[in-house]
């Protein structure tokens, strides 16, 4: 601190509350230990059904959110017809996808062109299960989930590579090609921005990243190296979402619907889902490591203001964060052309690789030193 | 001019030369014809080396509709409803290439009201071609919004020009002796209207497409194609004007209203998919500019001076005519026999050559390049086949 002493440190934050944070792991290991057997199972329950539940909400509201953002930005309505303003049109497109026929290439592996979609799901639905919706809102707090989420999100390309494969279609292999070799070489600018915030907050544990940012957000604690690890984590968490600008795997207008070309009805519907509910993910992930995850927005001084902004509670403020990322990234897709698979490479192993390197040894340095706040 | 065009076989050639380090091997994938980036039904066999381009093969007569032969057995009135399903983005000019052959050859006169009228109607459907291309480039490189800004003004034009002439894509309406029905009353207003509405759209396309850094690096240096291959592949309209040569039969040899008007040819200056783009910008300022001058005096007159009852025979011998439509030159051939209908009909359709400028500027691109090129030569599928 001795450097930066002119720099009060107070003004961007002022957290007077302390949190604590109670998984639902917890309450059951905890009625577990108190031999109650119907609390356990509850508990145990309520996670399951938390997961599932927030899996199929997340896939309504942001499929729905998606057509309808899309619509206005293109001066259009987006969906109208299916209940008041087309909200109940992503459960009316659900419906359609499970009664549509199940039609598998002749000539594909039929196990992998099946396991692929339920893989890329999998790998989604396990990263929901320790995201820190609020302080009593997770459900598992992994003391290496850094790790864990950078581990199980990956497991995502490797559905992506096997549906490539398995539909024996070339478009869908020249698809499958380009998203190996551009979720891995993103995957590492993503990682190394994750452990600029691990080294600053000194925990691989999510809920203790966000604990560390009871005294101000590490997007502003942090001098520059938390912005460009900001800035890094989203252009490369969009490239592995497989989002325009990077949308190559798919790719559209070029590769014809990419690793996705030869499904159709349900199998479709699982990859569908799976972007979307990554999305917020790859938001909640931004929200917790950068901008204080449940924490509320507190300015250092402005008592009135930080108690009402502590009314609100951790739950809405850790969505209304996601929400906003989330209306970032598809701000991006309708907005971007989309790179060249070339450009995309030069971009991670010229700029973003080399600047992560840089920042991270920045950052260890400011660590070090205790030059942050 | 010495032009060397290499032939596919020397293509194939120099492109196993070039020496590869892994052991990979070149394979053969269909684009189309059912593809979202080929417009149409165009087929394209390409040659990939992973991602890099080494060949293409356009395959053609996926919707070939015998508009030349049908148009043996149809009077020169019935041809004209014939053109407007080659280059539906061109529709109106189509007509025109009919009937300016026609008026050449039959020696038949037409007013100032008529040529007026004529080219305020070409060049209104011009932009709204140039606008539709716009649309399609943005989709084709992965930004799906601006296709349907394009549309939305689009739809303008063509509610105008529904008014006229009552349909909104297969317009029909320059017939040999005039145009087949007088402008709309409120056809004056609603052009001028539209003009002061799409002006200040047009610097909102550059700011959500031009200027965007990432369409840059897709464009720029994507796809050269210097002067002499433009000339010797045939290409014209903005695809040979984008390299560099300023032909354009609305300067040269002008038809209709053009010769008395203010305008200027765009032209490029590297030949790349970017000039090609920003040609058709340019162009769209152009028509504007040409329609603001004429559409204030449209003379009096009448709007067709060859009643359509009247019979219509063109000279015994050959006959042959064009016109600049949206995409190139559009020319109508007539071996005629003195009679009603023609003895053999030939069109020559931009397209076609357009197309071929593509063997020239693929090779050796990226798959995603590809889609920028064909995409910046703005092809009509159906203009391809007839």
């Amino acid at each position: 601190m001795d450097m930066l002493d002119f720099f009060p440190s107070s003004i961007l934050q002022a957290a007077d509350t302390s949190w604590q944070t109670v998984t639902i792991a917890q309450r059951a290991s905890s009625a577990f230990r108190d031999h109650d057997l119907s609390g356990t199972i509850g508990y145990l329950l309520l996670g399951l059904l938390f997961t599932a539940g927030l899996l199929t909400v997340l896939g309504l509201v942001l499929i729905y959110a998606e057509r309808k953002l899309a619509g206005h930005f293109q001066c259009r309505l987006g969906p109208m017809r299916v209940g008041w303003h087309g909200i109940l049109q992503s459960a009316a497109d659900g419906l359609k996808l499970l009664l549509k026929e199940d039609i598998v290439p002749e000539n594909a592996d039929k196990l992998l062109h099946l396991g692929a979609p339920v893989l890329s799901l999998m790998a989604t639905v396990l990263t929901l299960a320790i995201l820190p919706l609020s302080p009593t809102l997770q459900v598992v707090d992994l003391n290496i989930g850094v790790i864990y989420v950078t581990a199980v999100t990956s497991l995502g390309v490797l559905a992506i590579l096997i549906a490539g494969w398995s539909s024996n279609n070339k478009w869908s292999l020249l698809g499958a090609m380009r998203a190996g070799a551009q979720i891995i070489s993103y995957e590492l600018s993503a990682t190394l921005s994750l452990l600029v915030m691990v080294l600053l907050s000194g925990s691989l544990q999510l809920s203790e990243i966000i604990q560390s940012q009871s005294d101000g957000w590490w997007i502003w604690k942090s001098h520059l190296v938390g912005v460009i690890a900001f800035v890094t984590f989203l252009i490369s968490t969009t490239a592995e979402l497989n989002r325009t600008p990077f949308d190559l795997p798919e790719g559209e207008s070029e590769l014809t619907g990419g690793f996705h070309t030869e499904y159709s009805g349900l199998r479709f519907a699982f990859f569908f889902l799976a972007e979307f509910v990554n999305m917020f993910v790859a938001s909640a992930l931004i929200v917790t490591l950068f901008f204080g995850g449940w924490m509320p927005f507190y300015i250092g001084g402005w008592d009135g203001f930080n108690s009402i902004m502590g009314l609100i509670p951790p739950g809405i403020w850790f969505a209304g964060k996601s929400a906003f990322f989330i209306f970032l990234l598809m701000w991006f897709r309708w907005t971007f052309p989309r790179l060249r698979i070339d450009q995309l490479m030069s971009l991670e192993w010229k700029i973003l690789l080399p600047v992560g390197f840089i920042n991270i040894f920045l950052a260890a340095l400011i660590v070090l030193f205790e030059w942050h706040f | 001019m010495n032009v060397h065009v290499s032939t596919l076989d020397e293509k194939t050639r120099s492109s196993l030369a070039i020496e590869s380090h892994s052991e990979t091997e070149e394979y053969f994938i269909n684009m189309g014809p059912q593809h979202p980036s080929t417009h149409g039904v165009l087929r394209l066999i390409l040659k990939l080396d992973g991602e890099t381009v080494r060949e293409v093969i356009p395959v053609l007569g996926y919707i070939h509709r015998s508009i030349e032969k049908i148009s043996e057995y149809s009077t020169y009135r019935q041809i004209v409803h014939l053109t407007d399903r080659m280059d539906y983005l061109s529709a109106i000019m189509n007509n025109w290439a009919v009937a300016r052959t026609v008026e050449k050859a039959a020696e038949i006169e037409t007013n100032e009201r008529i040529e007026s009228i004529r080219t305020i109607v070409s060049e209104l459907e011009r932009i709204h071609s140039h606008q539709l291309g716009w649309g399609v480039l943005g989709m084709d490189m992965g930004a799906f919004t601006p296709f349907l800004y394009g549309f939305r003004d689009r739809e303008m034009i063509t509610d105008i020009l529904e008014e006229t002439i009552g349909a909104r894509l297969t317009m029909n309406y320059i017939q040999p002796g005039g145009v087949m029905f007088d402008i709309h009353p409120d056809f004056v207003r609603k052009v001028k209207e539209y003009l002061a509405y799409f002006k200040p759209k047009l610097d909102e396309y550059e700011d959500l497409l031009s200027g965007n850094p990432i369409l840059q690096q897709r464009l720029r240096n994507v796809g050269i194609m210097d002067a002499e291959t433009a000339l010797s592949m045939g290409a014209t309209g903005p695809v040979l004007r984008a390299s560099r040569v300023p032909y354009d039969l609305r300067k040269i040899e002008p038809y209709g209203m053009y010769g008395e008007v203010e305008f200027r040819v765009a032209i490029g200056t590297a030949g790349d998919c970017w000039d090609r783009y920003y040609v058709r910008i340019e162009e769209m300022r152009q028509s504007m500019r040409i329609i603001e001058q004429l559409i204030d005096n449209i003379p009096e007159g009448k709007f067709l001076l060859k009643k359509p009852a009247a019979k219509l025979t063109i000279p015994e011998g050959r006959h042959y005519s064009q016109i600049e439509t949206a995409r190139g030159v559009l020319g109508f051939y007539i071996v005629s026999e003195g009679k009603e209908t023609p003895y053999r009909a030939y069109f020559r359709t931009p397209n076609f050559h357009n197309l071929w400028s593509l063997t020239a500027m693929a090779p050796g691109g990226r798959v995603g390049d590809l889609v920028a090129i064909i995409s910046s030569l703005d092809l009509v599928i159906p203009d391809i086949d007839r």
